[in-house]
């Protein structure tokens, strides 16, 4: 059954019905859901998530949704994985990396997607739609095929290589749109007008859509032996995901999952070429100026970033931080992780993981904390940044004579 | 010098259903206030109690964000197109 009460403005509280509504019609401010957390707790205990599928749906109690919305295609519960390699490197203490490229189209997109076509379906949607740097993309047509639902998705013309084809292998429609990630997010907002009918996860159906990065932070706290971190570092491009984490962790002792309110500290990535979020943190302003993106973390790359207010205010009321990566430290950051945990992450992780080493150089992150990153894309669909520099030790002839002329492996024994 | 405004779903309450209408203007403010005058109204949801423009709403001239150009000062050339478009999540 769901658990939700309403929809609320975070801007003026006015509620409207758990319709495919997402944008107040007075003030525009972005809904929220709003839930019975008294029923939910009356419902919910360690053991019965305990018992539930291997997927975020252990956690449907806490999702906007009526029923079970697994497809089968098993998004969520990803490993978290102690990385004391890692962690040596940076001189940090107790740290952990959420494996999120292990979901079943390579990112944790395939939470959110999980949830909002689950709502979607629910609400008598037959077309999915998003407007996407490519991860949503992937997610959107894998879930719409395997749902039985039509699907219309739209990219970047010039995203990578990989995006698209991860795309466009699951049928009609892909629309690659002349112009960067904020023409073809205005673009999509304006269909949905148009299209009513059409089920655009991050336009019409983001209220519900957005519900399901609070799975991450869920997770994480369950794989601990349900115990908060006391640091996390996500990664922001449009800013909810880290938003919805912070209203995770919170959730969790809302309905007694955990004793008292956790004390997290969210830190927030972003590249150098496309860090409204980190610029407005480092200025120590509210208002978050749009800008043109450049950098090779094309999935962050949100100029205009519509929860950027809400996650500099999770940042900074946690006590946490914001930074910004140079494209250089970005991949650094990826061969870094590769290296160290054997975990390829796309560019986005690549900036996590960078920024994690930036903030414990700087003494934000400390030693003494038990500290989570988020690596939430895997590097398979975005190789080209990494390719000129990953590439074999030496080519040679199959012989052994040739072998011990080029290669010596000293340090291999 | 007339100028198209294109009117979110969210709003169309305001223009009798239409996700068009027509208005005189050569500036983005001036745009907005004779979208008021015609349609009264806009002027509470597109700007708050202060008189500046919500954080959420985002205005565009011919499909660049004006916050990019002049803000409300941006000049709207005869036929152009000021779209009103709520912000929305990423991905």
């Amino acid at each position: 059954m769901s658990f939700v009460d309403s929809l609320r403005c975070r801007e003026c509280a006015r509620t409207y019905p758990a319709e495919a509504l997402h944008v107040c019609e007075y003030c525009f401010g972005p809904l929220e859901v709003a839930y019975d957390y008294d029923a939910i707790a009356a419902a919910t205990t360690r053991e019965t998530i305990g018992a539930g599928p291997l997927s975020l749906w252990r956690y449907a109690n806490l999702l906007p949704v009526a029923g079970d919305g697994e497809l089968g295609l098993r998004a969520g519960y990803t490993p978290l994985v102690r990385a004391d390699r890692l962690a040596a490197e940076l001189g940090l203490g107790e740290l952990w990396v959420k494996n999120d490229t292990v979901n079943p189209t390579g990112s944790f997109k395939d939470r959110v997607v999980s949830v909002a076509l689950a709502r979607a379906r629910e609400l008598g949607f037959k077309v999915a739609a998003c407007a996407s740097t490519g991860n949503l993309a992937n997610a959107v047509a894998a879930h719409a095929a395997r749902a039985g639902m039509a699907h219309v998705v739209f990219i970047p013309s010039d995203l990578e290589s990989g995006k698209v084809v991860t795309t466009a292998v699951y049928g009609d429609h892909l629309i690659a749109v002349n112009g960067s990630y904020d023409d073809v997010n205005r673009l999509c907002a304006e269909l949905a007008s148009e299209h009513p009918t059409w089920a655009f996860v991050n336009v019409n159906l983001r209220t519900y859509y957005a519900e399901g990065s609070k799975t991450l932070a869920f997770e994480t706290v369950e794989q601990l032996g349900w115990q908060a971190p006391d640091h996390v570092v996500v990664p922001v491009a449009s800013g909810s995901q880290l938003a919805k984490i912070a209203k995770g962790f919170h959730e969790l002792a809302q309905v007694g999952l955990l004793d008292e309110e956790p004390e997290v500290r969210i830190s927030g990535a972003q590249a150098e070429g496309c860090a409204p979020v980190a610029t407005a943190f480092a200025e120590g302003t509210d208002y978050i100026r749009p800008v043109k993106p450049h950098t090779i973390a094309k999935s962050l790359a949100i100029g205009n970033p519509a929860d950027g207010y809400y996650a500099l205010d999770a940042v900074r009321s946690s006590g946490g931080a914001l930074a910004a990566v140079t494209d250089e430290e970005i991949l650094d950051g990826i061969r870094l992780l590769a290296r160290t945990e054997g975990i390829f992450a796309e560019t986005a992780g690549g900036v996590t993981i960078a920024t994690l080493g930036k903030l414990a150089a700087a003494g934000v992150i400390r030693s003494d904390e038990r500290v989570v990153a988020y690596v939430t894309g895997i590097g398979l669909k975005t190789l080209e940044p990494v390719a000129a520099t990953a590439r074999p030790t030496v080519t040679i002839e199959p012989t052994l004579e040739a072998f011990a002329a080029a290669v010596d492996l000293g340090d291999v024994e | 010098m007339s100028v198209k405004v294109r009117v979110p779903s969210q709003l169309r309450t305001l223009s009798g259903g239409a996700s068009e209408v027509a208005v005189e203007g050569s500036t983005v403010g001036d745009v907005l206030a004779a979208l008021d005058a015609s349609h009264p109204g806009f002027r509470d949801r597109l700007f708050d109690e202060s008189g500046k423009l919500r954080r959420f709403v985002n205005l565009f001239v011919a499909d660049e964000d004006v916050r990019f150009l002049q803000g409300l000062d941006t000049a709207v050339a005869d036929g152009q197109t000021l779209s009103i478009v709520p912000a929305v999540a990423g991905g």
